[in-house]
């Protein structure tokens, strides 16, 4: 298998990026760029309170302005959809109740941009308001009025109990015992492109819809549901590149389906560019999420017990929550062994726009929790933090208490690599006051287990073209959010094929034109596809080495393929052109096509919920901050960040640490400043939806940061590479955290860590600032699931679980 | 996208034909310069003139003429890169140079103007919203409605002068020209200033800004300190302005002007009286540091909590000092 090969010409090697020029000249199409002849241009009219009964619409006036081809409400889509298959609760304009303020009621189609604002005012909308829930603590207190008629219980959505062990008989185990509460705030994902799509229903009955979604078949999915009876085969999705996407476009959206309804009506193609704020209102970002975490360790650091509770806010809708709050209960196990676990998660909704997958979905907030215990913990019993976790890694080839099979897994090293190059151990309670270091770690999927929705098929499927010329073409349902998907099929296939990645056309994130990839989300891509890639390439490359054998008069087994040479590998004179060696396979076999797909191994967890964090590799990062922090004033300054990410094996090295230099930005930024924060007395209000006041940082307050790679391939992954988009985020929050307490010794167990929260902290007897109460939940009855040492199966012993059913992102493999 | 609404634009060649047009045009014109400060408030309808007299042509506002000894005048139309990377300005008053070079960022300072940002709208976050948001809180008294969302209670707004320009000028004392049709007239720039966040300029609004005119420089120090939350971008959300006069080592007189905490630049009286006739040591800097925190009244409508910024007047005021001891 490709895995074992170990001369590359093409992997690991720092190429250019395939789409590098257009981009960086700006040929790139973004959706927003893209304009058709009669094109009209929509505006949505958004709700301005938020919660209420809509009593009365009228769009009369607005119908009549001019320019203005057509007005829709409601009633005009009544078919609900959600991204996962237990949250239909969605309308693409709301049918009579508004959730948030933001929240669509009315579209507008116009001639022009200006012509669809002017009519938005002349919309007369009447409201009955409902009361307002603007927290977690309000709608645990409110069970009604109910913002959704369905969940768990009152205005609870989703309710998780999971139970690996006698938790209570590891916690009596234990030397000693920690109980914190942690709070992480919310934000967003802050792509630089602003969502748009244009839709166009041509003469035959059949849309096509460009947008600047990451998942173009969970919208084709979502499009295909709303717009019935219109058939799924008459509507194709092209995902134009991205602008960015960080979860943010991984939903089917309002706007999208509005504007296929609007050009299906009009015969005319349909325009949306959302606004700054109306991205604000998308959202779907990072869940504010309030945490305990009870962890029981022993003497020499081993943890004989954890109990992990979260409580979610959610927003108004259900987006990816039942998957986000399974997440933040998943991947606490896959670095430190913990014996026996336990996890309650609880997700609220609220009147606020709609939380979701943001970087990391669902695991940088519990991630921070317990990175930051661990430093508590290390202090508590006299131990470096380094040592601490370096002594309890969780080995590789293995499974944890909930049933996740680790696989390679080069913590360690990552540990060893940042602690050395950054002097961890000459600087930590070493350096003068006001200056510190700290450490934490992070681990993440390379693609979860199981798609969206429930089915049996490949998670990814990659067609090749092999052209006389001696091109070649590959097609896959893949989007180009700015990670580099498109060039990693290349590499992929230039590998194997021995051609350059420059000579391989890539035409992705098209339902018409190419097989399905369910998606850039999950930090899947490269794995998924470059598995299916290599499937297809190998593939072709068999036919091809028949077609060149035949003509060298030689067995297949002697063709090797490289420098776009197809050739004796006993004799290398011997050969010919790759499109010789089309050529010849052509003319044996016909025209040279070829398929590739990827299904991930099923996962050994089979208890309800076992669906959220299985994987078929998971990611393992590791980094020190250094930090000044300002006694006076609180403020922080991050000076340098060393990380060491295992990447299993790099496809472009320069593409890698692009995405982690990434991820340390923008960990830096949630860490420190970024927040979703709403004015709960004022209507709850976004309380400031413009890039100018939605504090992110700037190239000023980034750090410094020295990136090290650790290469251990994956067997799962392709040549061995597993994921980077997302992990490397992971660790960002929790050093800056432990870094200010080495600094001035506070602790702040609140994200971001502002600098008012540092002087709280200052002057507060227990130096700590932070959460200090949570909200009273009735949990379930648990799923109690024996862990693998207890004589487990995988499967629930009581509780619910006991009978495996479908729930959406949670479904159970058989 | 967002859009600008409809207006007419006229261009102005000189100054006398710009106030002709303001006043032909009344109540409903703006003069615009740069643009960065009106265009975005248009969009988002806190603006609405139906005409707009344009600037940018009129040549002799954007002159910067004579010496910092005798009095620099920097021209109303000068660009904030302008100043802060002008010879004599970077000279004679660093800390105006300091304060301009520290306003947005590098390309929004290539397009404002030194008048423009003394001008600068009063800032609020219940205000610096779009349309739409403000129509989710029933507007404000500012703009559309009869509420100060940061102050209900209260019969007045709270938006906050957000000029970094201004403490500076403030605080040196400068001048300004302001021209009409019935001819120029020439205050202190601290009278440009009321203090209410709707009616904060004492400039009628047929008067053109033409020219500011710097005091000779002669023996006094200013400085200038910013608090924001990020080193580009950001408005200051508190910031100070100090000069000082020496006679050797005592303070002979002084002046301590806070930024971004009320609708307008607050003069810390105290602060500098506590200062004139001591040294400059680290025990008379702190008793004025400390007494800086009563006349700061910043509110919640801005970055960063109001108590912290507050609380930092007192740490900003010391800072400023030192950078004079």
């Amino acid at each position: 298998m490709a895995a074992e090969r170990r001369e590359f010409k093409v992997i690991g090697k720092p190429h250019r990026r395939i789409d590098g020029v257009a981009k960086v000249t700006g040929a790139t199409k973004f959706a927003d760029d893209l304009a058709l002849p009669g094109m009209l241009y929509c505006k949505l009219v958004r709700s301005t309170v938020p919660h209420a009964r809509i009593t009365r619409i009228d769009v009369t006036r607005a119908l009549a302005a001019p320019g203005v081809k057509a007005v829709l409400t409601g009633k005009d889509l009544p078919i609900p959809f959600g991204i996962l298959p237990v949250s239909q609760d969605e309308h693409a304009l709301c049918l009579d109740v508004v959730r948030f303020i933001g929240d669509p009621v009315v579209a507008i189609a116009a001639t022009s941009e200006d012509a669809a604002f002017d009519a938005m005012d002349l919309v007369e909308i009447d409201y009955e308001p409902l009361p307002q829930i603007p927290d977690v603590d309000t709608a645990a207190r409110t069970p009604e009025p109910r913002i959704h008629d369905y969940g768990d219980e009152g205005n609870i959505h989703k309710k998780v109990s999971l139970v690996f062990g006698d938790v209570d008989e590891g916690f009596r185990e234990a030397d000693t015992v920690r109980d914190d509460l942690f709070f992480y705030e919310g934000n967003t994902h802050l792509p630089m492109e602003q969502h748009a799509a244009l839709a166009q229903f041509d003469g035959d009955g059949k849309l096509v819809i460009w947008s600047s979604t990451q998942t173009p078949h969970y919208l084709h999915r979502a499009l295909a549901k709303v717009l019935a009876p219109l058939a799924a085969s008459h509507i194709r999705v092209i995902a134009t590149p991205n602008g960015g996407g960080f979860g943010g476009k991984s939903d089917p959206f309002n706007h999208e389906i509005v504007v296929c309804k609007l050009a299906m009506l009009t015969g005319k193609p349909v325009k949306v560019s959302l606004t700054r704020e109306e991205v604000f209102y998308c959202h779907r970002g990072r869940h504010p999420v309030l945490m305990r975490i009870k962890t029981g360790v022993k003497k020499d650091g081993s943890i004989t017990a954890m109990h992990f509770q979260s409580w979610l806010d959610g927003g108004a809708y259900g987006s990816y929550g039942v998957a986000s709050t399974y997440y933040t209960g998943a991947l606490q196990t896959v670095t430190y062994p913990v014996k026996r676990y336990r996890f309650d998660g609880a997700r609220f909704f609220t009147n606020k726009p709609p939380c979701g997958p943001k970087r990391g979905h669902g695991t940088p907030q519990p991630r921070y929790a317990l990175e930051v215990q661990m430093d508590k913990i290390a202090e508590d019993l006299g131990t470096n933090p380094a040592d601490l976790r370096l002594r309890h890694l969780v080995p590789a080839n293995s499974v944890t208490a909930n049933w996740l099979r680790v696989g390679s897994m080069g913590l360690g090293r990552c540990i060893e690599t940042v602690v050395a190059a950054s002097g961890f151990r000459e600087k930590w309670h070493k350096l003068p006051e006001g200056r510190g270091v700290g450490l934490a770690c992070g681990s993440y999927i390379s693609g979860a287990g199981l798609p969206i929705y429930w089915n049996a098929m490949p998670h990814s499927g990659v067609q090749l073209k092999c052209d006389r010329g001696g091109g070649v073409t590959v097609f896959c349902g893949s989007t180009e959010i700015g990670q580099g998907s498109d060039s990693v099929l290349a590499y992929v296939v230039a590998e194997l094929l021995g051609i350059d990645p420059f000579d391989i056309r890539v035409v992705t994130a098209d339902t018409d034109l190419t097989p399905v990839d369910l998606g850039s989300y999950s930090s899947r891509v490269t794995l998924m596809t470059g598995n299916a890639a290599i499937q297809a390439a190998e593939r072709a490359r068999e036919l091809l080495a028949k077609g060149a054998a035949a003509k060298l008069a030689i067995p297949e087994s002697r063709v090797g393929f490289a420098n776009r040479r197809v050739f004796d590998v006993e004799d290398p004179s011997k050969g010919m052109t790759f499109a010789e060696a089309v050529v010849a396979a052509e003319s044996q076999f016909g025209t040279i096509g070829t398929v590739g797909s990827y299904v991930p191994p099923p996962s050994p967890g089979k208890y309800r919920g076992a669906g959220v964090g299985p994987s078929p590799a998971y990611s393992y990062t590791a980094a020190v901050c250094e930090v000044e922090v300002d006694k006076d004033t609180g403020i922080i300054v991050v000076k340098k960040t060393w990380i060491a990410h295992d990447i299993g094996r790099s496809i472009n090295p320069v593409l890698v640490e692009g995405q982690v230099e990434g991820s340390v930005y923008m960990g830096l930024g949630e860490a420190l400043m970024e927040e979703m924060i709403y004015r709960g007395n004022r209507n709850v209000v976004h309380k400031f939806p413009s890039l100018l006041e939605y504090k992110s940082p700037t190239t000023l307050e980034m750090c410094d940061v020295e990136t090290h790679l650790i290469e251990d391939p994956d067997p799962n992954g392709p040549f061995g590479a597993k994921e980077v988009g997302q992990g490397p985020l992971l660790p960002m929050p929790p050093a800056i955290a432990n870094a200010v307490y080495d600094a001035v010794r506070v602790r702040v167990d609140e994200i971001p860590i502002t600098p008012d929260k540092v002087l709280k902290a200052l002057r507060a007897k227990d130096r700590r600032y932070g959460p200090t109460k949570t909200p009273t939940v009735t949990w379930p009855e648990p799923i109690v699931v024996p862990p693998p040492w207890e004589g487990g199966t995988g499967k629930a012993v009581s509780g619910e679980g006991a009978k495996p059913i479908v729930i959406g992102a949670g479904g159970v493999r058989k | 996208m967002m859009r600008l609404p409809k207006f007419t634009y006229v261009r102005a060649k000189s100054v006398r034909e710009a106030v002709r047009v303001m006043a032909d045009a009344g109540p409903d014109a703006s003069f615009v310069a740069g643009g960065t400060d009106l265009y975005p408030n248009m969009k988002r309808r806190q603006q609405t003139p139906k005409t707009v007299i344009g600037l940018s042509g009129v040549r002799e506002l954007r002159r910067i003429a004579g010496k910092p000894e005798t009095g620099l005048v920097i021209g109303a139309g000068a660009t904030l890169t302008e100043v802060c990377e002008h010879s004599k300005v970077r000279k004679g008053h660093p800390a105006l140079a300091k304060a301009v070079s520290l306003i947005s960022t590098p390309i929004l300072r290539n397009m404002g103007t030194i008048g423009g940002n003394v001008l600068l709208d009063t800032r609020c976050n219940y205000y610096d919203q779009n349309y739409e948001w403000r129509k989710g809180i029933h507007f404000c008294m500012k703009k559309d409605g009869d509420v100060c969302w940061v102050a209900p209670s209260s019969s007045r707004c709270w938006a906050v002068q957000s000029s970094d320009a201004v403490p500076v000028l403030c605080a040196i004392g400068a001048r300004v020209a302001l021209a009409s049709q019935s001819g120029e007239r020439e205050i202190a720039a601290v009278d440009l200033f009321r203090d209410d966040g709707i009616d904060y300029l004492t400039k009628r609004p047929d008067e053109l800004l033409t020219e500011i005119r710097l005091p000779a420089t002669n023996g006094w120090r200013a400085t200038y300190w910013k608090l924001r939350r990020r080193g580009s971008f950001d408005f200051p959300v508190l910031s100070v302005a100090a000069r000082l006069w020496f006679d050797g080592a005592t303070v002979k007189d002084a002046k301590i002007i806070l930024g971004a905490v009320g609708s307008s630049p607050l003069d810390a009286h105290e602060s500098a009286r506590l200062l004139i006739g001591k040294p400059l040591t680290e025990d008379t800097i702190r008793a004025a540091a400390d007494a800086a925190y009563k006349p700061a009244k910043p509110l919640d409508n801005t970055d960063f909590a109001y108590a912290f910024r507050k609380e930092m007047a007192k740490q900003y005021v010391a800072r400023a000092l030192r950078d004079l001891a």
